[in-house]
């Protein structure tokens, strides 16, 4: 594809390769304030380009499946999927764990690398923002659909019920209800909170009287003054102080559905760590899938610029390795503690009747990946692209091998049985997908989806828009 | 009907209306004839004017309350019925022509649950999986409702006056064109009452039809003690669980093999060769896997070496476990029992009779069965079927059975019946018979008329109803009533006469009410017939087996072997959704028969399990799907029966192949000559259970009587179990002051019969999921029977376990519950609350033995008014979303505990039985306070067998095993 950080530069600060030969630049040359506003606040302001509307169309047609799916599972009940005994749980807990997991790369990228001044977050924080909260829209909807009486959901909330009954606190479903709706509640409001500038930015520009009164609306009255901007700072430094903890802490408490319980396979003091490093790596994965179209779309090369893909792989590359070790080391230990279930189910899971998706796992996640050695491909935004996709798939087979393949063959060997999905699991796994992307495609039209002020300020403050 | 049965008159509360007992149909027609046509002349002014008519009907009838059902109460109370207090008769039903003693519960006169009658002897309390499920044969949808001819619906007195003008002619030659075809029938009355009327028909012909029958045994039965059999030799018997004395056969060998102690520990000894395996022969202590038809060879060489003058056959296999079976038998004379099932040839049954005779266990463990008077004027089966090819037949009454389905192939029965000119079957369901007989009546359910019934043992016992017909329904008292007199008195009459006689007693009542209330006729005799004491031996319904010829060089040919289903049968229980849906012994099959067919064939002949095959015997062919039977003789096949119905009700349409196509008067049981070709179709077998390996996991304990002798804690030491009071809980915190209820399962008594498994369905009110649903593993069998093969393919050892839930005292499931609906009680049970389960299955994923069970769908949903009868009213039914599991009976133990705090005492040791301990043929399931260390519970938990399943994992089960043990031959190990 193109190749922006093959042109030569127009900034006299620093040289356009580091010494490995990465590129530095964040942003491309030439941009001044006001092709910033143009680039970006005129997207919501102008109608869809066409790809716009075939992306859109298709992601309403998968959500309109997942209507029909949601509403027949409501009806039937989750008899209607593959679950059985002793698989009693499936997709449904397969996908919330994957949504989850990909939530994590926008608090990741906003509030860690915030804190950690790292710069090149500019470009790419809002949107993996909006990912993170409509994965975790996705996540949140799986253990509703999940639950075999989805209507007395709130029972596993902490509300003043007249029997004075309380949730099971010793439960790690309820550990999920908090750490899942925490995160969903600070990440919406950090997302919010950056978002408010850019709406007066848009509204500033906007010519039509509802769009000013909306994006006005939403705007909270930002005058840019140098009031707002310093109380917004803090409350947005404040807000990632928050998140960080939460990027370790949610895919922690996920990982303890199934850490905490005896199943093998599941009973693995490994899981937190291994799991949050999953989760990170499935979050950039998807992030590159959806952010590598979008910049050719909008055009949005000059933004969102080589250097950005280049640190999201070596990222990858990182989180990778540590779930290749979390593998390796689930397998090791297997082995090592000597425990027949445990060893039995290392072996079932290799060689059983699902060890053909383990191997496909094995590739997509530890095999595939390690061709992010490469700088060239690393550079070459077409194949990122599909690395990326390998390993969004990848993970989704992750939770298949850990969910399933552990619970299909556990302690009684009488009452093994295979779990086989059915269309309604398929719907909703695909339907799900089709959800995300809508809102998605909703948030790229009516929202800026790059922060304008942070790229204004790598305009106004060159130093900071390219790093050694 | 003056009895306290018969006060509740049968209505159920819900259904005033006495809807219940209106035959179910679906609304076909809802709307009124001509309604969905247009009027052709219908002016505008009129069709408005309809339109705001129906608008306004429409509209205001959807304003209108609900129509008031009121509850009707008694109008007088009945002195002994307390609503919501269950009340229990003695009763008796029929199987295989012979009594089973019954105790039947019921609520405000509907009877939901069929239990053992412990006065019984034959029974003693226990009940067979088919007693279980008569119950919802009561209740089923599907049974005939109304008397019909050609399908046109009649009533009783039209058939009354048909039969009449039937007979009438018939009169003039005796009869001689009447026939009479029945099942075994054992009721004193009704072969009274058939004596009565061969007696008025002096020409006319009785047969008997039972395609299970036990001709081949005619006359020589025998009763076998157990209780003093040191040595057990079986050849082909199921005498543990298809005899008709079955449930006191095994309650006796498990008296006999019971451990608890090492101190003055002993088993009986228990040899079996059989094709293919059944529950009897996976019992056995050594069991080989012989063709049925070498079983008579085998025990030629077994008599010969015992001294009993008879050829023996050359090349014999199994040479070691003969010298082994013929030492015991040497060793303990007059304490051992031969016994041969009814599948095998007259010959092994005369040449058993010898054995016994010869060591000396007639008399002390062997007798024979008192003698059953039968009316004479008695033919073959087959000189019926001829009479009727002839068309010499005019009238034919056939009694239950369905003999156009099941009757010999070779009989060309279908033929034979369509020239009989008037044919009547009276029957609990309309089946294939019915379907080509002028005349169906429907006969009565026993729960729903009176009869007598004689056991095994001989014996009697009174058939008492607990509810009021339900359909149009007669008995077969009346029918033959019916013959001689224009009408006929009811079946309680008959009844009653024929046992008072024509003058009663003074003290005739008192004797009366205590046979009814003891469920056994203790203090008279039965009466008796003109031309009793006849005992005829019945005459043989087929061909007799001497006349099959035996080739010697048929080592490798395949042979066929009939069976009955162990679920369905002979096919009667085809509608039965409880029998259906029952795993099959050692399979685990649902929902469907298959060939079964031994591991070494299906090698050879690289079939697998659900391949369809093409079996041809004697000319005639038939498809069946196929199933491995690790334990099979290499060279049989067996065909269960009872499958393929085609006029049956919803549950048993489209259920398995019909192996009735393939038997022939002479291959009966098994026969030599069958081809199998495979075939490219598969067929989609369902089990509830597919790995039969433990892994070598600290599931199943077992060993050997010396072993346990050499070493008693020998049970208990496989794994490390954790140090007991490991805990981060105070355990001084929640002590349990009261009951501790806890649960011991005798691994070594059990035999596998799955009668605990439908106890529970029963009791529990437990769905019938359906083949599809068992087929992506939903059963929801609350005890499931584990079956577990070790040693070779070839000849397993095979044992059983039934796997209720553990109430651990550590459970797994309850802590990850994040709505605490299941929760630990203050008596240590593991409750599940269905009203606050949310339906996250965490629990079931977090229990190591997995016995919960989910409600992935409303499978109570779609039940029929009728079927909605047969819950237990004291068990929630569950709806969709809900996990469900063993209570250990939580309503028993709550209803002991009521009857315990109004008499203000506490529960005592063996109140609360659950359902599943209850209907245990061998006592295998005991359940009890653990908190009383005098209670037969913790003797048992005391035993140094007792052990926990999957103990190292600290859930600290409260149902706990006790260790299987075979008492092995030390010299057949060796040899081995």
């Amino acid at each position: 594809m193109n190749a922006p950080d093959q042109s030569p530069l127009t900034s006299n600060f620093s040289p356009s390769q580091s010494p490995l030969g990465y590129p530095t630049n964040l942003l491309a040359p030439g941009q001044t304030y006001e092709t910033v506003n143009a680039t970006i606040a005129d997207v919501p302001l102008k109608p869809a380009p066409g790809p716009w509307w075939v992306g859109f169309i298709i992601a309403s047609l998968l959500l309109l499946m997942f209507l029909v799916a949601v509403t027949w599972l409501f009806i039937k009940g989750v008899g209607i999927w593959g679950v059985n005994v002793p698989v009693a749980w499936g997709f449904a807990i397969v996908n919330f764990v994957w949504w989850v997991g990909i939530a994590h790369a926008g608090t990741f990228i906003s509030a860690i690398l915030l804190l950690l001044f790292q710069p090149w977050r500019t470009a790419i924080n809002r949107f993996t923002e909006a990912m993170t909260l409509f994965a975790v829209c996705c996540a949140g909807l799986m253990p509703l659909l999940h639950l075999g009486r989805p209507w007395v959901f709130y029972w596993l909330l902490p509300y003043p019920d007249t029997m004075r009954l309380w949730p099971q606190f010793r439960s790690p479903l309820v550990w999920d209800v908090f750490a899942v709706g925490t995160y969903f509640t600070i990440s919406l409001l950090f997302w919010y909170l950056g978002l408010v500038p850019d709406l007066a930015t848009v509204r500033d520009r906007a010519k039509k009287l509802w769009q000013k009164k909306l994006y006005g609306f939403f705007a909270l009255g930002w005058r840019n003054s140098a009031a707002h901007w310093q109380r917004h700072q803090i409350a947005y430094l404040l807000l990632a102080g928050l998140a960080t903890p939460l990027v370790l802490s949610v895919h922690s408490v996920v990982s303890f559905d199934f850490a905490v319980a005896i199943v093998p396979g599941w009973h693995s003091t490994i899981f937190p760590p291994y799991f949050v490093a999953g989760a990170i790596y499935s979050g950039f994965a998807m992030a590159l899938n959806i952010i590598i179209p979008v910049r050719k779309i909008y055009h949005l090369e000059h933004l969102i610029t080589g250097r950005y893909l280049n640190n999201m792989a070596n990222i990858m590359l990182v989180t990778g390795m540590i779930v290749a070790y979390g593998y390796f080391i689930e397998a090791f230990m297997a082995w090592y503690s000597g425990d027949i279930f445990e060893i039995y189910m290392m072996m079932n899971r290799a060689f059983g009747p699902y060890g053909w998706v383990f191997w496909l796992l094995m590739l997509c996640n530890v095999l595939v990946p390690q061709a992010l050695w490469s700088a060239r491909i690393r550079r070459n935004a077409l194949l990122l692209f599909v690395v990326a996709l390998f390993i969004n798939v990848g993970m989704w087979i992750e939770r298949f091998v850990i969910v399933i393949s552990s619970l299909n063959r556990d302690y009684s060997p009488s009452t093994w049985a295979m779990f086989y999905p059915t269309k309604w699991d398929w719907m909703t796994l695909f339907g799900s997908v089709g959800l995300f992307l809508t809102l998605l495609f909703l948030f790229i039209k009516f929202l800026p989806m790059i922060s304008i002020s942070e790229t204004r300020e790598l305009v106004a403050e060159p130093e900071k828009a390219t790093t050694p | 009907m003056n009895h306290p049965a018969s006060n509740g008159r049968a209505r159920p509360q819900g259904a005033p209306d006495g809807s219940a007992s209106r035959p179910y149909q679906r609304e076909t027609d809802e709307f009124v004839p001509g309604s969905n046509e247009w009027p052709d002349d219908l002016s505008r002014r009129e069709f408005l004017r309809l339109a705001g008519a129906t608008l306004a009907l429409a509209g205001l009838n959807s304003c209108t309350k609900q129509p008031l059902e009121t509850i009707v109460p008694y109008v007088k109370q009945p002195e002994i019925v307390i609503p919501g207090k269950p009340l229990r008769f003695a009763t008796a039903s029929q199987f295989g022509g012979f009594g089973q003693g019954l105790l039947v519960t019921a609520y405000e006169g509907r009877p939901t649950k069929i239990e053992g009658n412990p006065t019984h002897p034959a029974s003693l309390g226990a009940t067979t999986v088919w007693s279980q499920a008569d119950v919802l044969d009561l209740y089923d949808p599907d049974r005939a409702q109304t008397v019909t001819t050609g399908g046109a619906i009649k009533t009783v007195s039209d058939f009354w006056d048909a039969l009449n003008l039937a007979i009438e002619p018939l009169k003039q030659n005796g009869g001689a064109a009447f026939r009479i075809l029945s099942e075994p029938i054992s009721s004193p009355t009704l072969l009274a009452q058939l004596d009565r009327v061969l007696q008025s028909f002096p020409a006319a012909r009785w047969a008997i039809w039972d395609p299970l029958n036990r001709d081949t045994i005619a006359g020589a039965e025998v009763i076998c003690d157990f209780t003093k059999a040191k040595v057990v030799v079986a050849f082909d018997s199921d005498f543990l669980y298809a005899h008709p004395y079955a449930l006191r056969n095994a309650r006796d060998v498990a008296n006999r093999r019971r451990v608890i102690e090492p101190h003055g520990a002993g088993m009986n000894r228990f040899y079996a060769a059989e094709p293919t395996p059944t529950i009897t022969g996976s019992n056995a202590d050594h069991r080989i896997a012989v063709a049925a038809r070498d079983v008579l060879p085998l025990a030629q060489t077994i008599a010969a070496e015992l001294g009993i003058g008879v050829a023996t056959p050359r090349n014999i296999e199994n040479a070691d476990w003969i010298a082994a079976v013929v030492r015991d038998l040497n060793a303990s004379r007059g304490e051992s029992v031969v016994i041969a099932g009814e599948t095998q040839p007259p010959e092994l049954h005369a040449l058993v009779a010898q054995m016994n005779a010869m060591l000396g266990n007639m008399g002390n463990t062997v007798a024979a069965t008192p003698a059953l008077s039968l009316p004479g004027s008695q033919i073959a089966f087959g000189d019926l079927v001829e009479e009727m090819q002839r068309s010499a037949v005019e009238l034919l009454v056939i009694f239950g059975g369905n003999p156009r389905y099941d009757a010999p192939a070779d009989f060309n029965f279908a033929d034979a019946f369509n020239k009989v000119k008037l044919r009547v079957h009276h029957s609990v369901y309309f089946n294939e018979t019915s379907r080509h007989s002028h005349w169906h009546v429907p006969a009565t359910h026993f729960l729903e008329s009176w009869s007598d019934t004689r056991a095994f043992d001989g014996s009697v016992s009174i058939v008492q109803p607990l509810i009021e017909p339900m359909y149009v329904g007669v008995s077969a008292h009346e029918i033959l009533e019916a013959v001689t007199e224009r009408s006929p008195r009811s079946a309680y009459e008959i009844l009653r006469s024929h046992w008072s006689g024509p003058e009663p007693a003074p003290d005739f009542e008192a004797k009366w009410r205590r046979a009814l209330s003891d469920g056994v006729v203790t203090e008279f005799q039965p009466p008796s017939f003109a031309g009793a004491g006849q005992s005829i031996a019945p005459a043989p319904s087929a061909t007799p087996l001497e006349k099959r010829q035996r080739s010697e060089a048929r080592g490798s040919q395949l042979e066929i072997l009939f069976r009955p289903d162990v679920s369905v049968r002979d096919g009667r229980y085809a509608n039965n959704g409880w029998l259906q849906e029952l795993p099959r012994r050692f399979s685990s099959l649902t929902w469907d028969n298959a060939a079964l067919i031994s591991p070494e064939l299906a090698k050879a002949a690289g079939l697998n399990n659900g391949d369809v095959v093409e079996l041809t015997f004697r000319d005639r062919k038939l498809r069946a799907p196929l199933w491995i039977q690790p334990g099979q003789a290499k060279h049989s096949v067996t065909l269960p029966l009872g499958y393929g119905r085609e006029i049956v009700g919803g549950v048993g349409r489209n259920v398995g192949f019909n192996a009735y196509a393939l038997r022939t008067s002479d291959s009966l049981w098994f026969a030599d000559d069958l081809t199998i070709h495979k075939t490219a179709d598969r067929h989609w077998l369902v089990t509830t259970q597919h790995h039969h390996d433990v892994t070598g996991r600290g599931i199943l304990h077992d060993g050997t009587l010396d072993e346990f002798l050499a070493d008693p804690h020998y049970a208990q030491k496989p794994e490390e179990l954790p140090p007991l009071g490991y805990t981060l809980y105070d355990p001084s915190e929640y002590p349990y002051k009261g009951y501790k209820w806890g649960m011991v399962v005798d691994l070594n008594v059990c035999i596998g019969c799955h009668a605990c498994t439908i106890a529970c369905q029963a009791e529990n009110n437990i769905p019938v999921v359906g083949k599809q649903q068992v087929g992506v593993h939903r059963e929801m069998h609350w005890i499931r029977v584990s079956t577990f093969y070790s040693g070779t393919e070839e000849n397993p050892r095979i044992t059983h376990q039934p796997v209720p839930c553990m109430h651990c005292e550590n459970a797994p499931c309850e802590l990850v519950c994040p709505v605490a609906a299941t929760a630990h009680d203050n008596e240590g049970l593991n409750l599940q609350i269905y009203n606050r389960c949310v339906g996250t299955r965490y629990c079931s994923n977090n229990c190591p033995y997995k016995v919960r069970r989910f409600n992935f769908l409303e499978y109570n949903g779609r039940l029929s008014p009728s079927e909605k009868l047969v819950k237990n009213p004291d068990v929630t039914v569950r709806s969709r979303g809900v996990m469900e599991k063993c209570t250990y009976c939580i309503q028993r133990i709550n209803a002991a505990r009521i009857t315990a705090e109004l008499d203000q005492r506490k529960i005592r040791d063996g109140e609360i039985v659950p359902a599943c301990a209850q209907v245990c043929p061998v006592e295998a399931i005991t359940f009890g306070n653990m908190n009383d260390p005098r209670s037969r519970l913790m003797r048992l938990k005391r035993s140094p067998l007792n052990y926990w399943m999957l103990g190292e994992l600290n859930t600290q089960p409260r149902t706990s095993y006790l260790a299987k043990l075979r008492n092995v031959n030390a010299e057949l190990v060796r040899s081995d």
